[in-house]
């Protein structure tokens, strides 16, 4: 009998050990070498998009000066970087994100580049509902070491599980979604939600207030 | 859902709101201060300009929103000038574009060596 007790004690035990090795926290960001940076400017390249939308590219990338600005940087004119990469001959994200860092800072003058990745951008009709979902990625670059100071990622969503109307309305009102998300460019307002998730300072793992900000150094 | 079609001129203008309400709420919930830039239309300016929209529009919108900021005595967010003098240069403004560039430089010094890039290139005859 005790020896029972004490199998299921120790099967509890491990059960409990288990599950709580399923919900560890992520991992907290190293950020020695951000804080031995200090950068005052960001340079956002523009995005590579892996999304069939052609508009993710620039749905992200007139969305990311705000949150970087309000975090404390000066983030280069975003509209104007993108046209002297083009009068350059650079069109293409993937071609941009290769370039040296030495020749970025040379033109810029930026202290870091950011690179960012989006993965997903767009309105999709799963089953009876449709959801409109962005995920994006981004690194921070030193552009004097070539140091990595930081990573992110970061996704928002909005969901319409419509009821009512029977299954017939669920199904249509969940494709007029869709042609109206579309058709409006509602993905656009999400970016901006998932611009300001991957790039605002304050919280855990994100980036460090920069010296523009009154929270400078309090992080 | 059924009144879609005719709300649908008032959409876009609904999403933009709610992204700016949204990525300002996001930023007053971590950081609980008020915003350091006063924003008006920087941003759905900027994406206007990436879709290849009129110019002549965006001017228009950029230059009342900076009387906006002005008669608050709000703080110019990063690249608001540097914008508009790109605008200005790409409709023929030379002088106008210059001094937004100079605008840029002196509320941001961190852009001076970018700035200068620009306007080095402009006085060459270069476009950019």
């Amino acid at each position: 009998m005790m020896r029972r007790v004490l199998m299921m004690v120790i099967t509890a035990a491990c059960a409990a050990l288990l599950l709580a090795g399923c919900v560890a926290p992520v991992k907290d960001l190293d950020y020695t070498a951000f804080k031995a940076s200090r950068p005052r400017s960001i340079l956002v390249l523009p995005p590579l998009n892996e999304s069939p939308d052609v508009k993710a590219t620039y749905g992200i990338l007139s969305q990311v000066t705000l949150p970087l600005a309000e975090s404390g940087y000066y983030v280069l004119p975003v509209a104007l970087v993108d046209e002297t990469f083009r009068q350059n001959g650079l069109t293409q994200a993937a071609d941009i994100q290769q370039l040296p860092p030495e020749k970025l800072r040379e033109i810029f003058g930026a202290d870091t580049a950011l690179y960012i990745d989006v993965s997903k951008y767009g309105t999709q009709y799963i089953l009876l509902q449709s959801q409109t979902l962005v995920s994006v990625s981004a690194k921070l670059i030193d552009l004097k070491t070539g140091n990595t100071l930081w990573t992110g990622a970061a996704s928002a969503m909005d969901q319409n599980n419509s009821s009512g109307g029977g299954l017939l309305g669920m199904l249509i009102s969940a494709i007029v979604k869709q042609i109206v998300d579309t058709a409006t460019d509602h993905a656009y307002g999400i970016a901006g939600t998932a611009d300001a998730m991957l790039l605002a300072a304050g919280h855990h793992n994100s980036i460090l207030y920069g010296p523009r900000s009154p929270k400078y150094q309090s992080d | 859902m059924t009144h879609m079609q005719k709300k649908s001129l008032w959409i876009p203008r609904i999403f933009a709101l709610t992204a700016l309400s949204s990525t300002v709420l996001l930023a007053g919930c971590v950081q609980n201060q008020p915003p350091i830039y006063q924003w008006e239309g920087y941003q759905s300016q900027v994406y206007s300009y990436f879709k290849g929209d009129s110019k002549e529009a965006q001017i228009t919108a950029l230059e009342e929103g900076l009387q906006k900021i002005q008669a608050k005595n709000g703080a110019v967010p990063p690249g608001y000038h540097a914008q508009l003098g790109m605008l200005y240069m790409e409709t023929g403004k030379g002088d106008q574009m210059a001094r937004e560039f100079e605008a840029e430089k002196a509320s941001f010094p961190e852009s001076a060596q970018y700035m200068d890039f620009l306007l080095k290139n402009a006085k060459n005859g270069g476009t950019q």
